[in-house]
């Protein structure tokens, strides 16, 4: 009983650490830069759904729709801002910026959306439980690792089938060359970054009902996803997301066990490990530099 | 001619001027003398997170100091003024305007909010300039017993030492539970009151602790935690934690499916644990020192009908957030006033010894205060002053 309503708790954590994870990987493998903002932007996908649809009335496809959007929208927003300017000086301080232009982002929604955590009201994903085996799941706890391992086959077939795809890959592994072929590299980066915004948007909506909005709520998930795509190995779909589902399950299982006291002491230590032992993640491969 | 008459006008308005400023100065005097204001200070969170707790206790203390000034203040006509300031729940804030208040304002008492590490803060200052410190929300247990003799921090409100023998009774005698568990949010406060319950349990035959699990603020699930206080033969949740997150606990144990009664900890009273909660909300009892719902006694019939007087929103009971805070503001008040009439001084030192020794009973919102601090017990509500609640929609409606 304790084993397997930890495994559910979980995966289902687990698969919104693998979503924002994914968001560190598809800007990472075109661009090899990050939007640390990512916990931030998820932040704005659940405060940005929850305005649209319970203080402004509007229906519920469109609050969702319209929050994605943004959130897209603001994740093209920071590589315009907070990473392009740096990188085109040979500058790492997106490093930073990325991550300052997330506390200004929690702090206007601080000062707009307000101090108070607010709830989204119960809907059938959470109402309706199927139960197998004596444990009771939420239909929305089933929903997460669907949409977690479903993106990120998707994300694995168009890297690796399309021709869109390869022609991102190609932009990392050189700029110049893919420039000469014809690919706009700028546009093609801007696309990542939107792409990572849409991803944070889906983990922060989906989280939403289960957890309480506020403009705070993205920070701790953002780390943890970091630590998840470094674990998974960034330049990998799979690995990111199966890393996110080994941490979540690890954390899930480490408080059934041994108890809450123990929880964060003992995961981030087994994340230290496994990158002691493989540095390059679990499943990630070293990168060749050819000469 | 013309010129005789102004000379002539001119003499007869440095008459009058003259006049009015002898009669000007000898009014002045008279009133330094008589009527000159005493100065009340409240340190509280008047913004951010927490400022209903403020606001609550504004209007308890605004109340009390408009019935004592109606009828003509205290010691002889002086009337009472509140000088407030907020400390955005931040200790060395609450800090520097608790000096400000003392060596400025120079105020006769300083009344605190709901933050018990401002709280903390404040109390040595307090018994260092011998200024009386009145604790109407923070529950801390270290505020009132801090070790200094003598001791200038007082307080109307619960402990939480005292709360947790409440707690623990409560959950034998309303749910008939022998095994609690208890989930804890893993912070200073969380500590103090598993040192409490622990202490508690030990007094309590009825009931045997079978389990101490702790979250933090940001944890979304927390069914692990659950289900091990489930294995371990739980029958009840004593739940310490303040609102989002104790909302997060009610989720989970919804989604687990698990009926275990709730008892809770105030914490959970501030925000909108209704609609973070969702549709369990209801299950968890908590404790208050006061509600404004059901049968009240005289002097509630008469602030509730002064409230809604003085504040038009509120309308009825439901209106009024963060009860305990305006009624323990209000108890404390007027405790803090008698003292001083007795005392016949606002002299920190004298109002201290009266505050031990008050020889009139009181009756105040809570209860009758018949001596309700001596020199060695600076709290004035106990266990039996503890009344448990419950949400039932945005209402908060008692269980007892």
């Amino acid at each position: 009983m304790l084993v397997s309503s930890a495994l559910i708790t979980g995966i289902g954590l687990g698969s919104m650490y693998g979503l924002l994870a994914l968001g560190f990987h598809v800007t990472y493998a075109v661009s090899n830069t990050v939007n640390f903002a990512q916990g931030s932007t998820m932040m704005l996908g659940a405060v940005l759904c929850f305005t649209f649809w319970i203080t402004l009335g509007w229906p519920v496809w469109l609050a969702v729709a319209l929050a994605l959007a943004l959130c897209a929208v603001w994740g093209a927003i920071v590589e315009r801002v907070a990473v392009r300017p740096f990188v085109q000086r040979g500058s790492n301080s997106w490093l930073m910026a990325t991550v300052a232009i997330g506390i200004v982002l929690e702090n206007v929604v601080l000062f707009t959306f307000g101090k108070d955590p607010r709830g989204m009201p119960p809907t059938l994903l959470t109402t309706s439980t199927i139960t197998i085996a004596g444990l009771r799941i939420q239909l929305l706890q089933l929903l997460i690792p669907i949409a977690g391992l479903g993106i990120a086959a998707g994300l694995h077939a168009f890297f690796r089938l399309s021709r869109y795809g390869k022609a991102l890959l190609a932009v990392v592994q050189n700029t110049s060359a893919a420039r000469l072929m014809g690919i706009n590299v700028e546009r093609v980066i801007v696309g990542a970054f939107a792409l990572s915004g849409l991803l944070a948007g889906i983990a922060g909506i989906l989280v939403a009902p289960l957890f309480t909005i506020s403009s705070t709520m993205g920070t701790l998930f953002g780390i943890k996803a970091f630590a998840v795509a470094i674990l998974g190995g960034i330049n990998s779909a799979w690995g990111v997301v199966v890393a996110g589902l080994i941490f979540g399950i690890a954390e899930a299982m480490i408080t059934g066990l041994l108890g809450s006291t123990y929880t964060q002491i003992v995961t981030f230590a087994l994340v230290i490990v496994a990158l002691a032992v493989m540095p390059n993640g679990l499943f990630g491969r070293s990168e060749v530099k050819k000469v | 001619m013309f010129r005789q008459r102004l000379a002539s006008l001119n003499l007869s308005s440095v008459r009058t001027l003259s006049l009015s400023l002898v009669a000007c100065a000898f009014f002045a005097t008279q009133n330094a003398f008589a009527a000159d204001p005493i100065k009340i200070g409240h340190i509280a969170a008047l913004s951010g997170a927490s400022a209903q707790s403020g606001e609550a206790i504004t209007r308890g203390l605004a109340l009390a100091i408009d019935e004592i000034n109606a009828k003509g203040g205290i010691l002889g006509g002086r009337k009472l003024e509140l000088v407030q300031r907020d400390d955005e729940s931040n200790p060395p804030k609450g800090l520097i305007a608790a000096r400000e208040l003392i060596f400025k304002e120079k105020v006769a008492a300083i009344f605190g909010g709901i933050d018990t590490p401002v709280g903390l803060a404040i109390v040595p200052l307090a018994n260092k300039e011998k200024v009386p410190f009145m604790a109407v929300w923070a529950a801390g247990t270290g505020i009132t017993r801090n070790g200094a003799k003598p001791n200038y921090v007082f307080r109307v409100s619960a402990v939480d030492v005292l709360v947790d023998v409440k707690l623990l009774q409560y959950a034998s005698k309303k749910f008939g539970s022998k095994k609690p568990g208890l989930m804890l949010i893993n912070n200073p406060w969380g500590e103090s009151n598993e040192k409490g319950l622990v202490a508690a349990d030990k007094d309590n035959a009825a009931v045997e602790i079978v389990g101490i699990e702790k979250f933090e603020n940001a944890d979304v699930d927390m069914v692990p935690q659950l289900t091990r206080l489930k294995e371990k033969g739980a029958d009840s949740i004593i739940l310490v934690v303040n609102t989002p997150p104790g909302a997060q606990m009610m989720k989970s144990r919804e989604r687990m499916g698990w009926k275990a009664p709730v008892i809770s900890h105030w914490g959970i009273s501030g925000g909108r644990f209704p609609e973070l909660a969702g549709a369990t909300h209801g299950d968890a009892h908590f404790v208050q020192t006061y509600s404004f719902f059901g049968k009240l006694n005289p002097t509630g019939e008469r602030v509730l009908a002064a409230m809604k007087k003085k504040y038009p929103q509120v309308k009825g009971p439901e209106d009024i957030f963060a009860p305990v805070g305006t009624a323990n503001a209000y108890d404390a008040m007027h405790l803090v006033a008698q003292a001083m009439e007795q005392a016949g001084s606002t002299e920190g030192d004298k109002v201290r010894a009266a505050l031990e020794d008050l020889k009139q009973p009181y009756q105040g919102l809570i209860k009758t205060y018949n001596r309700p601090f001596s020199a060695d017990n600076h709290d004035a509500l106990g266990p039996d002053d503890y009344i448990m609640v419950r949400y039932e929609g945005e209402k908060i409606v008692p269980t007892e």
